[in-house]
């Protein structure tokens, strides 16, 4: 059976049991990142996409095919849906050897060919050797790589993985990203990624869904979710601190800036056409958006947003230094990180007075 | 030694548990997995030969199947046979007696299969007979073994549903422990004493073979959730 490439489009609306709502496409090809805190509907989402449980309301539609749709009552198996699923927990057979395990999923293919098949993925992940292994007797990378290449072998239409990386170590976790990485080009179906970490989001996914308490709070690129969330919500769930209540006391077409009453001071950002002059708005700013070095090289940036603010804590987390600021003569904090080689460089320390700049075109204005 | 009571206690101890295992691993894994409107009060049913008298079971039985009962007269003029006083009949009372020996260690082996496993064999395509009978199975094996074991043993030693639903008819309804009944009435203190040895022998295997699969499907279920 070839492998039919579609995109898949999920509008879901669940209220019994689990209150879950999501609206979304994944095209063929892409990998979209489930990303939010744990109990938020994550995996009820990659369970429903899969068939193992149903929403109350919505449809679920692979291509032109429907897999759910609560109006006609459709409502496709698993087995009927052709999906690969990697559970959190791998969900190998611990009964079948590693070889086994993938010729299990390979049920669309001739018996002949299942396992030359099912070997050839066992290479391309590396499991070279470990065919007669049983799951009991492979490390929990190992195992990883054997539920993928189960999931992957199928020639799924739709590759759902739940939190693969979680049941790992550190550093299998570092190498599988460059595994999948690699795989990823190779992928032609659309790849559903659940995961709590946002590092893994921004590191694979082309594309992102934050979900909280079963609520769809943004979609988009990962690095655009990051940097332009929404709102509140999302800007606290994609762990931005610096966020601040401000004044619209400018527009500036000409330059395009927005300026915002900030304490006493003023600051520039990125010109939003939607925040008339006076109102009040919150805004945010990535630790990234904050700048010594442009202070202390005497390059200033374009928006002049410059603060003068006092140390009040650094703690040094391997090579970074996160440090907590107070703006001078305010209770306002910032929090920023610098690399520890330049936080050596400029001699930063406890106590100190300095100056830093806050890139105008990191600070969002939220809705 | 009454060696007819004997085989006749074998051969209705492998007929019960012949007919009870593939019941219990059915309702087992429903139990397990399935939940549906008054399930604790079926799980509550299930449990009730634990607590009531054998004898008690067996008046029931007696009184509902008998020749008095519409029940038993269907049956008689079905078959052309009355269960009680029958060896059909003590089948029926050790099936039901033995029930919650069944159904318990099927179902909570059914419940240490994790869900990721499940959900991974419907994924891949596999028909549910097909996840139950390569994939389920497998797993669950100790707990039917048990199962297994503990009917096979119980029904050996059972007496007063016996005696009261097929009363002692030699070659018929006698079992080895009402053959030891009989001995100990009749002042056979030997044969009593080699036939209870025997029970007892068996029962202590028994016993010490199913300690050990527990503590195999115990290990199997920590190695699953590593």
């Amino acid at each position: 059976m070839a492998q039919i490439i579609a995109d898949l489009h999920c509008q879901i609306h669940n209220h019994k049991h689990i209150k879950l709502n999501a609206d979304f496409r994944c095209k063929a090809g892409e990998v979209l990142a489930v990303v939010g805190p744990s109990g938020g509907g994550k995996t009820t989402l990659l369970r429903m996409i899969a068939g193992l449980n149903h929403p109350d309301i919505g449809q679920i539609n692979f291509g032109a095919k429907p897999w759910f749709n609560s109006e006609t009552r459709i409502a496709l198996s698993p087995q009927q849906r052709h999906i690969g699923y990697m559970p959190q927990h791998f969900g190998l057979f611990p009964n079948l050897t590693a070889l086994e395990n993938v010729v299990a999923g390979l049920d669309h293919i001739p018996k002949a060919a299942r396992i030359p098949r099912a070997k050839d993925w066992l290479e391309r992940v590396n499991l070279h050797g470990l065919p007669d292994r049983l799951p009991a007797q492979l490390s929990g990378g190992q195992r990883q790589r054997v539920a993928l290449a189960r999931a992957l072998a199928r020639e799924p239409s739709v590759l759902l993985l739940d939190e693969p990386f979680s049941a790992v170590d550190r550093e299998t976790r570092e190498r599988l990203y460059l595994e999948l990485a690699r795989l990823k080009e190779q992928l032609l179906c659309p790849v559903i990624m659940v995961t709590h970490d946002l590092n893994e989001a921004l590191l694979l996914a082309d594309s992102m869904i934050l979900i909280s308490q079963g609520q769809m709070l943004q979609q988009g690129a990962p690095f655009d979710v990051l940097s332009r969330p929404r709102n509140e919500a999302v800007a606290r769930q994609m762990g931005l601190r610096n966020i601040f209540d401000g004044e619209v006391v400018f527009q500036d077409d000409t330059k395009n800036l927005t300026w915002l009453k900030f304490g006493e001071q003023l600051i520039a950002c990125d010109y939003g056409k939607n925040f008339t002059v006076g109102s009040r708005v919150r805004w945010a700013i990535p630790n990234q958006g904050i700048r010594f070095n442009s202070i202390s090289n005497r390059r200033l940036c374009r928006s002049f947003n410059k603060l003068d603010v006092t140390i009040d804590t650094m703690l040094v987390m391997g090579e970074s230094v996160r440090l907590i600021c107070y703006v001078t003569g305010t209770q306002l904090q910032l929090n920023t990180e610098v690399s520890l080689h330049f936080a050596q460089k400029l001699a930063l320390a406890k106590g100190m007075q300095t100056t830093v700049a806050l890139k105008s075109e990191q600070i969002h204005i939220l809705e | 030694m009454d060696w007819q009571a004997l085989w006749l206690s074998v051969k209705l101890s492998s007929i019960t548990v012949l007919v009870l295992i593939p019941l219990a691993i059915l309702a087992g894994r429903t139990l397990a997995y399935r939940q549906f409107v008054g399930k604790s009060w079926v799980e509550a049913l299930i449990m009730v030969p634990l607590v009531l008298p054998p004898t008690v079971i067996g008046y029931y039985l007696l009184v509902g199947l008998g020749s008095q009962s519409w029940l038993g007269q269907w049956i008689e003029q079905l078959f052309g046979q009355q269960l009680v006083f029958h060896f059909s009949g003590l089948v029926l009372a050790s099936v039901i007696v033995n029930i919650p020996f069944a159904v318990q260690p099927i179902q909570r082996a059914f419940e240490a299969v994790p869900n990721d496993v499940r959900d991974a064999a419907a994924c891949c395509g596999m028909s549910r007979l097909k996840i139950l009978l390569k994939i389920e199975l497998p797993m669950v094996w100790p707990g039917v073994l048990t199962a297994l074991v503990l009917c096979f043993s119980h029904v050996l030693g059972e007496f007063g549903v016996v005696l009261m639903m097929g009363g002692n008819i030699a070659g018929e309804t006698k079992t080895i422990s009402i053959a030891i009944y009989d001995s100990v009435q009749a002042f056979d203190f030997k044969a009593a004493g080699i036939m209870s040895l025997v029970l007892l022998l068996f029962a202590v295997t028994a016993l010490a073979l199913t300690t050990s699969l527990s503590r195999r499907l115990g290990g199997q279920r920590g190695a699953n959730h590593r």
